[in-house]
């Protein structure tokens, strides 16, 4: 994925402006910086949910991108196979169940979102991003509300799932880069 | 065991009859006000008629028709509003007049145009068009903004979009239209039937029962007409519940 000179911003608000990055396929990035500083709005730029107002940005794959939003945006309304295989409706029960498996969710395969906790409901959208298996992630502080051996379950997951995969990540903690082995990038202040 | 709300079933009802039976004394004229027993033994007496059964059929046929044509319509233009919006802008005011429309004007409009028999199918569609319209349209906009967001990034289909975010939305909004929509329907189109004289039908019985200044049969029919709504509410309740769990509609 290319972002070349990007500016973006809202009524009153610039976030980007002459932004360039170069995220080649198999590299992992950790967006860091202070709260506001438009992390998040890359990452939408990034899966084409926001257009800049300036520059260019090319690379979104055609099949779709991998994303864990800040919300885990399950459909309470499918299971969690139903939720996986949405994104991925040629996948076999098996192949969805073993995305649930090194997740610790093995057993929750048909339960509704509601009756999951926070963390396991965050470790379902996390395997809803891999039964996409695009070749760009995108995650929005994506172990929110993991304990810290999720946090490692989840982290060593995605580095498999997306060995070759181009991937941003907004993090808040150093260790957490870590357990991704991702190079860190800030967002320059305007 | 809880035996207040058997008592109630019973009491009730029964303390209406006596209250009922009361008033007709008080009047004491069955032309004005017929006692409950007449107007019972009437109702009994019509079970057993093959004119009563066949009117039943034909008022609930037509009007259940016209209602299934309302539904169905209200939800293609629902979904038509929802991806072509300036549809929905152009037919906000023509569903607001239907809405406020008086049944009567309907009637006396659509006899110059349809046949006395096909009219009650006509009004029912007329009552239930606009609310399934409404309802829908409020639950497809009222569908979660995030969910939508997370189909257009991992680019699902429009049939999933339309089964995991739209129809989960607007389900809620469409089964309470279809519960409100079913007593509206009911109850316009057997006015439509009486204005209308529509033969053989439940309107018709009304009509001829008031000419002939017969208050009992006007009375047991009038019976039967709650009966039925009853049963055709109940009835949608208990569909609904069977097919969509849960997701009944208040």
């Amino acid at each position: 994925m290319e972002l070349s000179h990007i500016t973006f911003g809202y009524p009153g608000r610039m976030l980007l402006r002459d932004f360039s990055l170069s995220l080649p396929p198999g590299e992992t990035i950790a967006v860091i910086g202070p709260s506001g500083c438009g992390k998040t709005t890359l990452l939408r730029l990034m899966a084409g949910l926001e257009m800049p107002l300036s520059g260019s940005l090319t690379g979104i794959p055609p099949e779709g991108v991998s994303m864990v939003f800040q919300e885990n945006r399950l459909v309470p309304s499918l299971t969690v196979l139903e939720n996986l295989a949405l994104v991925s409706p040629r996948s076999s029960r098996k192949a969805l169940l073993a995305l649930l498996a090194p997740l610790g969710l093995a057993e929750e395969g048909d339960c509704y979102p509601a009756a999951l906790s926070g963390g396991m409901a965050r470790r379902v959208a996390i395997a809803r991003a891999a039964a996409l298996g695009s070749s760009l992630l995108l995650l929005d502080e994506p172990f929110t509300g993991l304990d810290p051996e999720n946090r490692e379950r989840a982290a060593a997951f995605l580095r498999e799932r997306f060995a070759g995969a181009a991937v941003a990540a907004v993090l808040h903690h150093r260790e957490e880069t870590e357990l991704l082995g991702a190079r860190s990038i800030t967002i320059p202040p305007l | 065991m809880d035996t207040l709300p058997i008592l109630r079933r019973a009491w009730i009802p029964g303390l209406w009859l006596l209250l009922w039976q009361g008033a007709a004394l008080l009047v004491g004229e069955e032309l004005l006000l017929p006692a409950p027993l007449p107007v019972l033994g009437r109702m009994a007496a019509l079970l057993g008629e093959g004119r009563f059964w066949l009117a039943c059929g034909h008022s609930l046929g037509r009007i259940l028709l016209g209602f299934l044509l309302g539904v169905a319509l209200g939800c293609l233009l629902a979904v038509l509003s929802a991806c072509f919006p300036p549809a929905g802008a152009f037919l906000a005011p023509a569903m607001a007049a239907v809405k406020a429309t008086p049944v009567a004007s309907f009637v006396i409009l659509a006899l110059v145009w349809l046949r006395g028999e096909n009219l009650s199918i006509f009004i029912s569609f007329l009552m239930v068009l606009p609310l399934v319209w409404q309802n829908t349209s409020q639950g497809i906009a009222g569908a979660d903004r995030q969910l939508l967001e997370m189909a257009r990034v991992y680019r699902l289909s429009p049939q999933a979009v339309l089964r995991a975010v739209y129809l989960p939305a607007a389900l809620p909004h469409l089964l309470s239209a279809l519960r409100v929509g079913l007593g509206f329907a009911w109850k316009a189109g057997i006015a439509g039937e009486v204005l209308a004289i529509a033969p053989s039908s439940i309107g018709r019985q009304l009509h001829d029962a008031k000419t002939s200044l017969e208050m009992v049969d006007l009375f047991a029919w009038t019976g039967f007409i709650i009966l039925l709504s009853v049963a055709l509410e109940r009835g949608m309740v208990a569909l609904l519940a069977r097919i969509f769990p849960g997701k009944e509609g208040s």
